[in-house]
């Protein structure tokens, strides 16, 4: 985050969704694939990697990021704060499908408006 | 800078002895000079009006870190009352914790020049600082708080006053701070084990020393130092029905004491929001509590080393907040208001509830009775200041309110008639044989000439006398008049106010900002390896902030500072 | 052989160590290491000299090319597009000081902006709770020196906050914990077995978003009444359990963070949590705690509760200040459309916002004050970068114990970047210009 969100480390450590080995086995995946993780509110490709901090079946992880926020519920139910954790997500395999850099995938995101 | 004569005005100014004649008032270059020295002078017409010298506050809340919390954790507090911004003032909100811009302007508009900021925590003394140089106008001074300072608890156990001394002296310059406050003396400390102190014979817990040791111990390190103003100091037990016998036993503390103090005070002791500490009885019933006023104020009109501040409630929707931080968490169990609290590593506490005294209730009048009996049954104004312990027994823009009730008889009468519990309070309280009213003399001296003199400041402020400050004020006030509601009018709407020879409020509007100073006290004291010692241990082993990083840098934090200095290498 | 500068204050985190050493090259203008800091605070001390740094602003074009302008072109282009909005939307306060803030607060004023933090995506509904019921806390020595019991609920230190166990909550020897660790139980509550969940005594595996309930649920164990036998996923043994724990204490200490403010429940999770702590304050002593994230978003929220009387969402559009999170907070302006630009400064939204917001940031006149290259200055028409603050330009920070710290410079700037105070000052007098005040 320190060293600069356009660098490859930032996508390499939030481009990225941490799931259970059993919802890894379930998804009939090896790790380190590009999966499409999409919710009520969007789409999005990262990385699946396998829980460093599980086990925690049923629950997906995305590092706070552009990553997560294309999918995460923006209601704030008269909050003010986004409902950023808890959001239903489907996941599937998108072996051939790139994770962007956050700077491209903010202004792709804009653009396609 | 431009002369002003104010002339015709009906002046009260017991420095000088003035005593309501007409006398003609002239500043040149920022102070008050005699009226033959101003030769080019813009003259107001004070005609029909009452004239008086700058105020001086002892004690308010309003500047820090928990008049902060106030602010943010009551959004309510500014319903109904946010106004824009107007010319040069900003917009301004808060009905019972102003922002800072409103401060200022509710001191300008009460004529008030210079306010003591009750209670600084040391270790969040930049915040204090911060919000002093954002009140525009007046000048500020800030007391930490010393009473239940780990460093204090462990000299004083072994009687140590050159060390505390040494101490105070290095925090006084750390914080840029100005004396000594003492609040709830070793009750705080305990109260980070949730604990309290009920008597000054109690033991503060693991440190072993008793509130008495405490009060002794920072009276004698003042007077060691010779600081402008005295030990300040809020008793154990505040608000408890019965308290009144542990605020006699603290005031008998200072016994036997002699102020040693080049800046003209008389005083050892200083006891704020006397009305807090003033109660008889076992419970807020009024089968059971009774007001001691009049026993607290006998005591303290025979001793010629005390002085206090009243403390009256104004029987408003207000929030308390205080470093008494056990009788806040008391207080939200009572009232069932939110409540935060704030334990400070090694120094202190601050709780914060929101609080209504509601007048008819027969709590809240009786309460707000003794407050008002204290300065009827003083004998020596100069020695009885005026004070709402702004925000805890009223918000600060009232004290035109408590000055109407102390001048007028009718007034208090018409309070305690219109109160459902008033016969009641008339019955457990003294207010109802009181006829005395406080004459504007007398007044001059609870808000300004004492205060001053309290502080150590009565070479700058409190008189018109040529030499002093050029703070004086025009209070659209005749003494001719007989209608009580003229008085709370006049005294919160300023129809002149000039600080330091700069007009602020030019015919009741603000049209100037001021220069406000921030004062301080820097105390010489000699070497002390061993105090030095034990605040780099400290630092070093208990503190999170490095000592390095503790010491508010004047050059940020303080823009335009006056520094009183003094010699206690003797 | 090179000059060490002690006492610096680390301007990442909430945490705000000020006892960071940063190793300077002899002639003074290189940082060459920093020793006590984290790695995170490390790499921001260290990258801030990164050779491919930004040191003009610059101006994205119709194509999505960017053309470098100077700082008297961007601070028109600010001040223009500030002072004709009807509601500017000035967000972001948090990694930037107090100066800046109040120059920033005094622009606000006079543009009729909405002014908001960065607590409105992490501890607003802190703020909010505080509104409702109140927060028993204490300064983090008070933890050092007296906490035995310590519970993380909802947020994960060894990550976030790195060095906050080590000096504050969990390793230290203080004075009256002179055993350290050994002298305190650590629980941790969180749906994940993280890292700090390693370091505790307990975890509780909580099912994600039911934090309100368990909480509850400690409220009623506390009290020995009857719960259910699984509460949140949490067999009722070790709600009794950690009830106990806590009140066994001589004083138990509750630190959260995003786990309870960004799940459903929100600002009322945290209500529930300080209801623990006040509860618990009728057994032993007890405080909680949020954690801050960014290292000044505690002072944007103090300068503008002293200046105005509301730590965020704060709405100076009418000329005096009116706050109503949900109505005036940043995201829901957004999605309605309320604001009509958008100047950011010491915060990337366009990062850290759901993608609908930034959508429509990318849309509006707007300006992204960082000296960093970022999702929101991606986005914007104008990026203006600034010195770091803490390194660069001192300034006051305020910790997340809201103990007010000055940072310090520790170098210069590169050649003419200004800071954001010098920044915010010469669009604050171009606006007073264009406004006729």
């Amino acid at each position: 985050m320190e060293s600069g969100k356009e660098k490859p480390a930032y996508t390499e450590a939030c481009g990225i969704i941490e799931l259970d080995p059993e919802d890894i086995k379930k998804l009939g995946v090896w790790r380190n694939t590009n999966v499409r993780v999409t919710s009520e509110f969007g789409s999005v490709i990262v990385k699946a990697i396998e829980a460093t901090q599980g086990p925690h079946p049923g629950l997906g992880w995305i590092p706070m990021g552009p990553w997560a926020n294309q999918i995460i519920c923006p209601k704030t139910y008269s909050t003010g704060m986004p409902t950023f954790k808890g959001t239903p997500v489907t996941v599937e395999v998108a072996n051939d499908e790139q994770v962007l850099g956050s700077i491209e995938l903010v202004t792709l995101a804009c653009r396609s408006e | 800078m431009a002369e002003y004569l104010i002339k015709n005005g009906y002046v009260y100014d017991p420095i000088l002895g003035i005593n309501g004649d007409k006398h003609d008032v002239a500043i040149k270059d920022g102070k008050m000079v005699d009226a033959s020295a101003v030769k080019n002078a813009k003259v107001i017409d004070a005609n029909g009006m009452t004239v008086m010298a700058g105020g001086v506050d002892i004690h308010a809340h309003i500047a820090g870190p928990k008049l902060n919390i106030g602010r943010n954790f009551r959004p309510e507090d500014k319903l109904f009352n946010a106004k824009p911004g107007q010319g040069i003032k900003h917009m301004v909100a808060g009905h019972s914790v102003p922002t800072t811009f409103k401060f200022g302007y509710i001191y300008a508009n009460m004529g008030y020049g210079f306010a003591m900021e009750a209670a600084m925590p040391p270790l969040y003394a930049r915040h204090t600082h911060e919000e002093i140089r954002d009140t525009p106008i007046i000048d500020e001074a800030a007391l930490p708080v010393f009473g239940n300072n780990w460093f204090v608890l462990e000299y004083l156990k072994n009687h140590e006053i050159e060390n505390t001394a040494a101490y105070i002296a290095w925090i006084l310059r750390a914080t840029k701070g100005f004396g000594i406050k003492n609040v709830n003396p070793g009750g705080t400390e305990a109260w980070a084990w949730g604990m309290n102190c009920s008597s000054i014979h109690d033991n503060v817990p693991y440190f072993d020393i008793t509130p008495a040791e405490i009060v002794t111990g920072l009276i004698e390190a003042n007077e060691y130092l010779g600081l402008p103003h005295s030990m300040h100091v809020h008793g154990n037990q505040l608000g408890e029905p019965g308290n009144y016998k542990t605020t006699l036993e603290t005031l008998a503390l200072a016994k036997g004491y002699k102020p040693n103090s080049k800046f003209g005070r008389d005083q050892v002791l200083h006891q704020t929001h006397l009305q807090f500490h003033s109660y008889g009885g076992d419970s807020y019933s009024s089968k059971s509590f009774e007001s001691k006023s009049k026993e607290v104020a006998d005591y303290i009109n025979k001793q010629d080393n005390i002085t206090f501040d009243l403390g009256v409630v104004t029987l408003d929707d207000t929030t308390t907040m205080t470093a008494d931080g056990p009788f806040e968490q008391h207080l939200s169990h009572m009232n069932h208001l939110k409540w935060a609290n704030t334990d400070v590593e090694l120094e202190t506490a601050a709780g914060v509830v929101p609080f209504q005294y509601r007048k008819n209730t027969f709590i809240a009048v009786a309460q707000w009775a003794v407050g008002l009996e204290l300065a009827l049954y003083a004998k020596d104004p100069m020695k009885c200041f005026l004070t709402t312990d702004a925000p805890n027994a009223g918000p600060l823009w009232r004290y035109p309110r408590v000055i109407k009730w102390l001048m007028s008889e009718q007034a208090r009468n018409e309070v305690l008639d219109d109160a459902k519990y008033g016969e009641k309070v008339r019955d457990r309280c003294y207010i109802g044989e009181l006829d005395r009213e406080i004459s504007l003399y007398e007044l001059a001296a609870m808000t300004r000439a004492g205060t001053a003199k309290a502080l150590g400041l009565g070479n700058m402020f409190g008189s018109l006398r040529p030499g002093m400050e050029g703070d004086v004020v025009v209070y659209p006030y005749s003494p001719e008049s007989e209608n009580p509601e003229d008085i709370e009018y006049a005294f919160g709407n300023a129809k002149y106010f000039i600080k330091g020879g700069e007009m602020i409020i030019n015919d009741g509007e603000i049209v100037s900002n001021g220069n406000k100073r921030t004062f301080w006290v820097d105390c010489k004291v000699n070497e002390n390896a061993q105090v030095q010692h034990d605040i780099e241990e400290k630092f070093k082993r208990y503190y999170t902030v490095g000592l390095n990083n503790y010491d508010v840098n004047e050059k940020t934090f303080l823009p335009n500072p006056h520094r009183i200095e003094v010699d206690a290498t003797q | 052989m090179g000059k060490i500068v002690t006492d610096v204050v680390c301007p990442f985190c909430g945490t705000l160590c000020d006892d960071l050493e940063v190793k300077l090259s002899d002639d003074g203008k290189e940082i060459l290491e920093v020793y006590n800091a984290c790695a995170i605070g490390a790499t921001k001390f260290l990258h801030s000299q990164a050779s491919d740094r930004l040191l003009r602003p610059r101006m994205q074009q119709d194509d999505g090319t960017w053309k470098e302008v100077s700082y008297d072109e961007a601070v028109e282009y600010t001040a223009r597009i500030l002072a004709d909005a009807k509601k500017p939307l000035m967000y972001g306060w948090s990694s930037t000081s107090c100066e800046a803030q109040e120059v920033g607060a005094g622009i606000g004023e006079m543009v009729g902006a909405v002014m908001d933090n960065t607590a409105t995506v992490c501890h607003g509904p802190s703020l909010i709770a505080l509104q409702d019921v109140g927060m028993p806390s204490c300064t983090l020595g008070e933890i050092k020196n007296r906490a035995d019991r310590v519970l993380f609920w909802g947020c994960n230190p060894v990550h976030a906050h790195p060095r906050h166990m080590s000096r504050y909550s969990i390793f230290p020897r203080g004075f009256f914990t002179g055993k350290g660790s050994k002298s305190r139980k650590v629980i941790v509550v969180d749906p994940r077995c993280t890292d700090s969940s390693k370091m505790a005594d307990v975890h509780l595996q909580i099912q994600q978003g039911h934090d309100y309930e368990l909480l509850d649920a400690l409220r009623v164990a506390f009290k020995g009444k009857e719960l259910p036998d699984v509460v949140a996923g949490i067999p009722k043994e070790k709600i009794y359990e950690a009830a106990e724990t806590l009140k066994s204490g001589r004083f138990s200490v509750i630190f959260f963070g995003m786990g309870v403010t960004h799940s459903l429940g929100k600002n009322h999770n945290i209500d529930e949590a300080i209801a623990v702590t006040r509860d618990l304050n009728d057994y032993t002593k007890a405080a909680i705690m949020p954690m801050r994230g960014h290292y000044n978003v505690t002072g944007s929220g103090q300068v503008w509760g002293w200046q105005f009387g509301f730590p965020f969402c704060l709405d100076l559009s009418r000329g005096f200040a009116r706050y109503n999170p949900g109505e005036t907070s940043s995201n829901d302006l957004l999605r309605r459309d309320e604001v009509d630009a958008v100047f950011v400064l010491g915060s990337d939204p366009g990062a850290h916002f759901p993608i609908s917001s930034v959508k429509k940031i990318a849309k509006l006149p707007s300006v992204c004050i960082d000296p960093h290259i970022t999702p929101t200055s991606a986005v914007c028409k104008l990026h203006v970068p600034v010195a770091f603050v803490g390194i660069e330009v001192g300034g006051c920070a305020y910790r997340m114990d809201n103990v007010p710290i000055e940072t310090r410079k520790v170098i210069d700037p590169p050649e003419g970047v200004l800071t954001d105070e010098e920044f915010l000052s010469r669009v604050s007098d171009r606006v007073k210009e264009l406004k006729g005040v």
